[in-house]
């Protein structure tokens, strides 16, 4: 299993558009996904957006991916890139 | 043939399918199915059904505001598409027997209420996004069609009535005239017409049945009748005489390029009254002055979030650089009353059009105030601009009002963005502001009377309500003497004076209005040639 620890720094958070481009992303990989918000402790399966969305994860925030599966070295570096760029 | 009579905007005649919008209420109850695996699969096949319906939106969306806009729709999909929310649904359906549109309005609630409860106000937004996306896919099980304009040719829209967002959420070049059963000659659908220069009816005796959907219709503006599959012999006299308004109309482009003068010398701007970007257009083949009234509403309404600083400016700049020098006077936001957004979080009102509206709200809410001046400011350099506020009551309003406008311009100066000179004017639409006007005038440049209001608040009668139709005067003695009082009050001052209500493009007061010496009349751009005739023949 691979892991991905980032602090959100978009203003908003994980909102609306960034949330679905996220699940989109985590979508791509066979590997399961999961996010968990350490500020409420609460977990989602991230290739789905409405359970991503209702972690209500914000500016500051820390968040952990953990990723398990064939492709797990691609997507923990990939994922981990995205959220660099994006959020 | 069926013939029905209706309120007439404006004169002109159209011809073309009907395109029937009917307001339709959700009717389901909750049912048991014995079937729950069809009962599944009816659900999927609407679910698919919506998924292209947002297909399309997203497209539309794309073209009209931007991906960014845009992008709302793509997320509507991946909600459509989240299995948790699937198989809420799907479970629902097989476990407790129960029909479609139960399941699925049921498990949009649970969703929405996880995001409703959250303490962020942007993801208490994704409540309003899931309740939307499940209404879509309860709509599509009901075969109720979506709100709103989907065809491909341009149509007669018949309605009950219209929402501004709704009629602004429409392809202006698909609609060739309304008619809507409800409605009066000063509501919006009536002002959206004149600005479109399309014949419409409102308060016409029509039923608004799906059964008319499709059908050839005539609209004819001159006698107020919906003629809805007109026989050979109509059709025929109808077309002839729709190429005699056409000729007409062609016969007033010839005073493109002339004055506004009348026989015996006296003259008076001829300003148009806009409130979209695309309006320019108009503007300028109708040989306008200038900007008379800039409806900034526009950029407020019809869409979630307050436009940024820079949104605002791209949009004034593009008018006043197209204006080319010509006067462009921008009315700051007009919002509350009867035109709304939901984002402003403003309270329901016992009263609305006595209420937090216009100025009220940007001396309150200065952040949105000041936003919207600056844009203006910096779009000033590119042109001639300038500025006027509505419903002041009083002198103290335009010295705070214009303490903030002398703060934005240092603001601006700080920074090093060049800006040009700026007339400040007001509306004059209160009662109170034309009894005072004297006092007014010594604080701006010049004065716009805005006769709608100001005829709505002299006579207590709300414009919105067609009962009160009868009652109404246009021309009472009442008004007439407060726009007098307006010119004379600000002429003593210096200041100009100009009129951008709908009377301002009523001819029959024309030389009423030149004689009581009005500087200015600010009309929807399609009369204006028809004033300048009306002009040049006066004192003849």
């Amino acid at each position: 299993m691979k892991t991905v620890e980032y602090v959100i720094t978009d203003p908003v958070g994980l909102h609306a558009r960034p949330a679905g481009l996220f699940v989109k992303k985590a979508s791509a990989y066979q590997s399961n996904i999961t996010v968990k918000n350490t500020e409420n402790d609460k977990t989602a399966d991230a290739k789905r957006i409405m359970a991503v969305m209702s972690l209500g994860v914000k500016q500051g925030n820390k968040i952990i991916l953990s990723i398990e599966g064939e492709d797990e070295n691609t997507a923990q570096a990939e994922l981990e890139a995205f959220l660099k760029e994006s959020l | 043939m069926e013939t029905y009579h209706g309120k007439s905007v404006l004169q002109g005649i159209a011809l073309g399918k009907l395109y029937v919008i009917e307001k339709k209420e959700s009717t389901w109850t909750k049912m048991t199915v014995a079937d729950t695996e069809s009962e599944a699969a009816r659900f999927q096949a609407a679910r698919k059904e919506a998924m292209e319906q947002l297909d399309e939106l997203y497209q539309e969306a794309m073209e009209q505001v931007g991906e960014e806009n845009a992008m709302i729709f793509d997320v509507h999909k991946m909600m459509l598409e989240d299995l948790d929310y699937l198989e809420t649904i799907e479970n629902r359906i097989r476990t407790e027997s129960v029909n479609a549109e139960y399941a699925v309005t049921v498990t949009g609630e649970e969703f929405s209420a996880v995001f409703s409860s959250m303490d962020d106000d942007y993801m208490k937004a994704r409540a309003a996004d899931v309740l939307d996306i499940s209404g879509r896919v309860v709509r599509v099980l009901e075969g109720r069609e979506e709100p709103g304009l989907h065809t491909k040719e341009p149509v007669i829209i018949l309605a009950d009535d219209l929402s501004p967002s709704e009629t602004i959420a429409m392809d202006k070049t698909k609609i060739l005239a309304f008619v809507t059963k409800q409605g009066s000659a000063n509501s919006h659908t009536a002002i959206l017409a004149r600005s479109l220069n399309i014949p419409s009816l409102v308060n016409t005796d029509v039923e608004i049945t799906k059964a008319y959907h499709g059908k050839e219709a005539i609209v004819d503006g001159v006698s107020g009748s919906l003629i809805i599959e007109p026989d050979a012999a109509t059709l025929e006299a109808k077309r002839q005489e729709q190429a005699e308004i056409r000729e007409r109309e062609e016969k007033l482009k010839l005073l493109i390029g002339q004055d506004n003068v009348t026989a015996d010398g006296r003259r008076i701007h001829l300003y148009a009254n806009m409130g979209n970007v695309e309006d320019v257009e108009k503007v300028l083949a109708n040989d306008a002055g200038g900007i008379g009234l800039f409806r900034s509403e526009f950029l407020y309404l019809g869409r979630d979030t307050f436009p940024t600083e820079e949104e605002q400016f791209q949009a004034y700049k593009e008018v006043i650089s197209r204006m080319g020098g010509k006067k462009v006077i921008i009315r700051t936001l007009d919002i509350g009353a009867d035109k709304k957004a939901d984002y402003f979080e403003l309270d329901a009102e016992e009263n609305p059009a006595l209420g937090f509206r216009a100025i009220r709200i940007c001396l309150t809410r200065q952040e949105i105030f000041r936003t919207q001046l600056r844009a203006i400011y910096r779009a000033s350099a590119f042109g001639t601009a300038a500025i006027m506020f509505p419903m002041i009551i009083s002198v103290e309003e335009i010295r705070r009002i214009k303490a903030i406008v002398e703060d934005v311009k240092a603001e601006l100066t700080g920074e090093g963005i060049a800006f040009g000179e700026v007339e400040l004017g007001i509306m004059i639409e209160t009662p109170a502001a034309a009894l005072v006007s004297g006092e007014l005038a010594k604080e701006v440049a010049f004065f716009s009377i805005g006769t709608n209001d100001l005829t709505q608040y002299t006579l207590a009668i709300d414009r919105q309500n067609q009962k009160l139709e009868p009652f109404y005067d246009a021309h009472h003695p009442a008004v007439l003497k407060l726009i007098e009082m307006t010119i004379h009050n600000g002429h003593k001052e210096g200041a100009w004076v100009g009129i951008c209500g709908e009377l301002a493009a009523d001819d029959t007061l024309t030389e009423t209005f030149l004689d009581m010496g009005l500087d200015e009349l600010s009309v929807s751009p399609v009369y204006i040639l028809k004033l300048r005739d009306k002009i040049r023949h006066i004192g003849m």
